[in-house]
């Protein structure tokens, strides 16, 4: 839940390098977090053009159109956090930003794929999947989108919130099943 | 608890708190045995588990280098994580999913069974079903497993109704909500499961059994336990006479100490077990301790998993309920007519949000990957637990290359696949869809390899002392007090998921290890 309220800090917060902005989309999953807000996350490593190709790059390894930009920036800004905290990975990412050529960024999606399914053994290509397999599913804004309800203990777990209300199959005869507890 | 003296030489030390370890020390210490349980992890707790999936992962997991080789699918899509096991107070009881059912009777003698398989070192256990019976009893009632004296099952969940009508479709018969230590209603001090399915990061309710808040406690209130934690087990050491006397390990704060001993047990998991002997090699035993057979490390077994996943038309919503409470027992059989000799169990799976893109998931990206993705709350999940066949050569190995954090050479574990292996895993995945399919399913698929999780048979007992590591009652067959007291001292993995077996061993291990003691013998 912390990243979200992070997303909104860092609007405040001086940048040393580059910024990525956006506004959450009115009726997007994020709009129920955050109606109406701009975000932006700060960079310290990458330029605000590097990082916005990065955030086409997240897209085209794993695209969920109606998923909201500022989940990926989450993924963008780990990878930031990464390139400042290690310099052989800071020229790595900036070297595969090269590498993509300009025209990456505004050709269609089928080229983008042919171009990525080339580098697809390079570091580059290998940590930036890694990192949207890792970052992309694991915040708040990604729970809302896939209607996964998470951490369960502080509201007494799904016994009373759902866990046996599939009915579009037969119910489990008791014999296989068995009663609920209290 | 007890303050034991480095110096003390009448205490029996245990290394690893585990299923193995765990148990083990709640058993010695109220026969009035005094223990030293050496742990190298920390101690947690229910209020300090997290429930972020992958803080939760750090928190817990035994995460020191390892390297792998072999065919298995594992060395590919997880090169540095051959195993997954827990480095904390209760180890792999911490994060396991809690199926506990037993070995078939057939499954101690899977040489006489299977008669010759070319490329395996099968053998039988020294020890026969109607003499662990009764261990399995004691066990079943100290984990409060369902579905036995009188527990009732857990209650089904959505990802279970699913696993149900589809085995049902396939004419299956034993398919239930397993038998699970899990608490269907309160039990020994400790609440019932409330469905929260978070069961691998700790269980917040203590429903699920695990030694960190039931043997452990209890053994610490007999007064006879000094728990050690944060203490790393580095070597043991043996006198003139060729038995064990002490044990070397690092402590919180990085120092060496040397704890003496009566006896050690060792329970580090199947990995670390073995590699803990072989690191302990003197000029006496230049092949590592109990390893004159050569045998230490080898046999490794890890069973048979992989997923199968089905998606569906109408919402599953997989992830809330316990995660593996369900069961298909129908294929826990030994029929070479199916192309394999051995059995395996259809289980219940689900993965949370943050983990299923990185370990539910085959390889790959793009719209294929995205679009699996976004039919997340319409998943079912099914995990194989079977059989898989011993061979010399897989094996754990110290790796001359590859050092660890204690500048101490790293585990290699070594795994080629055998033919039944395959021929298993094709079967028992090639039914899984098929109960999907047999319910309209839109697509079902497989994930990838994991990392091992059952860890077992590296210190095997044997009858023969030429096959083996140690005697029907873990002890090993060099020396004599010298136990293996966790899932290595396994004879065969059969298709059971081990940690009900390892806590029988240990039961009948305890009172055969305080016979000894008081008879003076070792
Ligand atoms: C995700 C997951 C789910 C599982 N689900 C099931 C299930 O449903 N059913 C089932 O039967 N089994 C399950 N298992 C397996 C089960 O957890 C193990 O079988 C069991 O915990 C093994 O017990 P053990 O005593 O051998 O080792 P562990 O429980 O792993 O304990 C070993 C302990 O030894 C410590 N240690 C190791 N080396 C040293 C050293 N040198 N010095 C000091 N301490 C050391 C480790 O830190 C660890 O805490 C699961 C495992 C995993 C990973
Ligand atoms: S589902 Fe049950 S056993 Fe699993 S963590 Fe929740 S309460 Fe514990």
């Amino acid at each position: 839940m912390d990243q979200s309220i992070t997303l909104h800090r860092r609007e405040f917060l001086k940048t040393t390098t580059g910024l990525l902005t956006g506004l959450v989309a009115a009726g997007s999953s994020l709009a129920l977090l955050a109606p109406g807000r701009a975000w932006a996350v700060d960079l310290t490593a990458l330029s605000s053009a590097e990082a916005a190709t990065l955030m086409i790059v997240a897209r085209t390894i794993i695209p969920h159109d109606k998923l909201d930009d500022a989940a990926y920036a989450l993924v963008i800004q780990a990878v930031d956090a990464d390139a400042s905290n290690d310099e052989k990975t800071r020229q790595m990412i900036q070297e595969g930003i090269a590498g993509l050529g300009a025209g990456f960024v505004g050709s269609a999606e089928s080229e983008r794929v042919e171009a990525l399914k080339k580098m697809e053994a390079s570091g580059f290509f290998q940590t930036m999947r890694r990192k949207t397999l890792q970052v992309l599913y694991a915040n708040p804004i990604a729970y809302a989108y896939f209607g996964y309800e998470g951490e369960a203990f502080s509201k007494g777990g799904y016994l009373f919130r759902g866990f046996n209300d599939l009915r579009w199959l037969p119910e489990v005869p008791l014999a296989d099943s068995g009663p609920l507890p209290v | 608890m007890a303050r034991i003296d480095l110096n003390d030489d009448g205490a029996v030390v245990i290394i690893g708190s585990g299923a193995g370890g765990g148990t083990l020390a709640h058993e010695l210490t109220r026969r009035g045995i005094q223990v030293v349980l050496l742990e190298a992890g920390k101690r947690q707790s229910m209020a300090s588990f997290s429930q972020v999936p992958g803080e939760a992962f750090q928190q817990l997991t035994w995460l020191d280098t390892r390297t792998q080789s072999g065919n298995w699918g594992t060395a590919r899509d997880f090169p540095g994580l051959p195993a997954w096991h827990c480095k904390t107070v209760g180890g792999t009881t911490v994060h396991w999913t809690a199926s506990t059912p037993r070995l078939e009777p057939w499954e101690l003698r899977a040489k006489s069974t299977y008669g010759h398989v070319p490329g395996t070192s099968l053998i039988d256990w020294p020890i026969s079903y109607p003499e662990l019976k009764n261990y399995y009893l004691l066990a079943e009632r100290r984990l409060g497993v369902t579905r036995r004296n009188g527990m009732p099952g857990l209650p089904a969940s959505n990802n279970f109704k699913v696993m149900h009508a589809g085995a049902k479709k396939l004419g299956y018969k034993r398919v239930h909500t397993g038998h699970m230590a899990i608490n269907s209603r309160s039990h020994d001090g400790r609440g019932f499961c409330i469905q929260q399915g978070f069961c691998v990061q700790g269980c917040k309710m203590g429903a699920k059994w695990s030694t960190l808040y039931t043997e452990i406690p209890s053994a610490e209130a007999t007064g006879k336990l000094d728990l050690r934690i944060e203490c790393r087990a580095m070597r043991i050491e043996h006198g003139n006479n060729g038995r064990v006397n002490a044990v070397v390990y690092r402590d919180s704060q990085g120092q060496e100490q040397r704890q003496k001993a009566r006896l050690v047990c060792v329970a580090g998991n199947g990995i670390e077990t073995p590699r803990l002997l072989l690191l302990s090699e003197s000029a006496k035993f230049p092949q590592g301790l109990a390893n004159s057979s050569d045998q230490v490390g080898r046999n490794y077994c890890h069973q048979i998993v992989g997923y199968i996943w089905g998606i569906f038309e109408k919402p599953v919503y997989s992830w809330r309920g316990a995660t593996v409470a369900g069961v298909v027992e129908d294929e826990v059989l030994n029929d070479p007519q199916r192309g394999f000799v051995g059995g395996y169990r259809i289980e219940l799976v689900a993965l949370d949000l943050p983990t299923m893109p990185q370990v539910g998931l085959p390889y790959g990206w793009g719209r294929d990957f995205a679009s699996i993705m976004e039919e997340y709350r319409n998943i079912a999940g099914l995990l194989i637990n079977g059989e898989d066949m011993p061979r010399s050569e897989n094996r754990i190995t110290l790796n001359p290359k590859v050092k660890d954090a204690f500048g101490l050479p790293a585990a290699n574990v070594h795994v080629d696949e055998h033919p039944n292996d395959q021929a298993l895993r094709k079967h028992a995945q090639g039914q899984m869809s098929k109960m999907y399919q047999a319910l309209g399913a839109k697509r079902t698929f497989p994930g990838p390899s994991l990392p091992a999780t059952h860890n077992t048979c590296t210190a095997r007992m044997s009858a023969d002392p030429r096959d083996g590591v140690t005697n029907g009652w873990g002890q090993t067959h060099d020396i004599p007090n010298l136990f293996i007291s966790d899932g290595s001292m396994m004879s065969t993995p059969g298709s059971a998921n081990p940690t009900l077996t390892i806590v029988a061993l240990v039961l009948r291990q305890a009172e055969y290890i305080g016979r000894q003691m008081a008879a003076g013998k070792i």
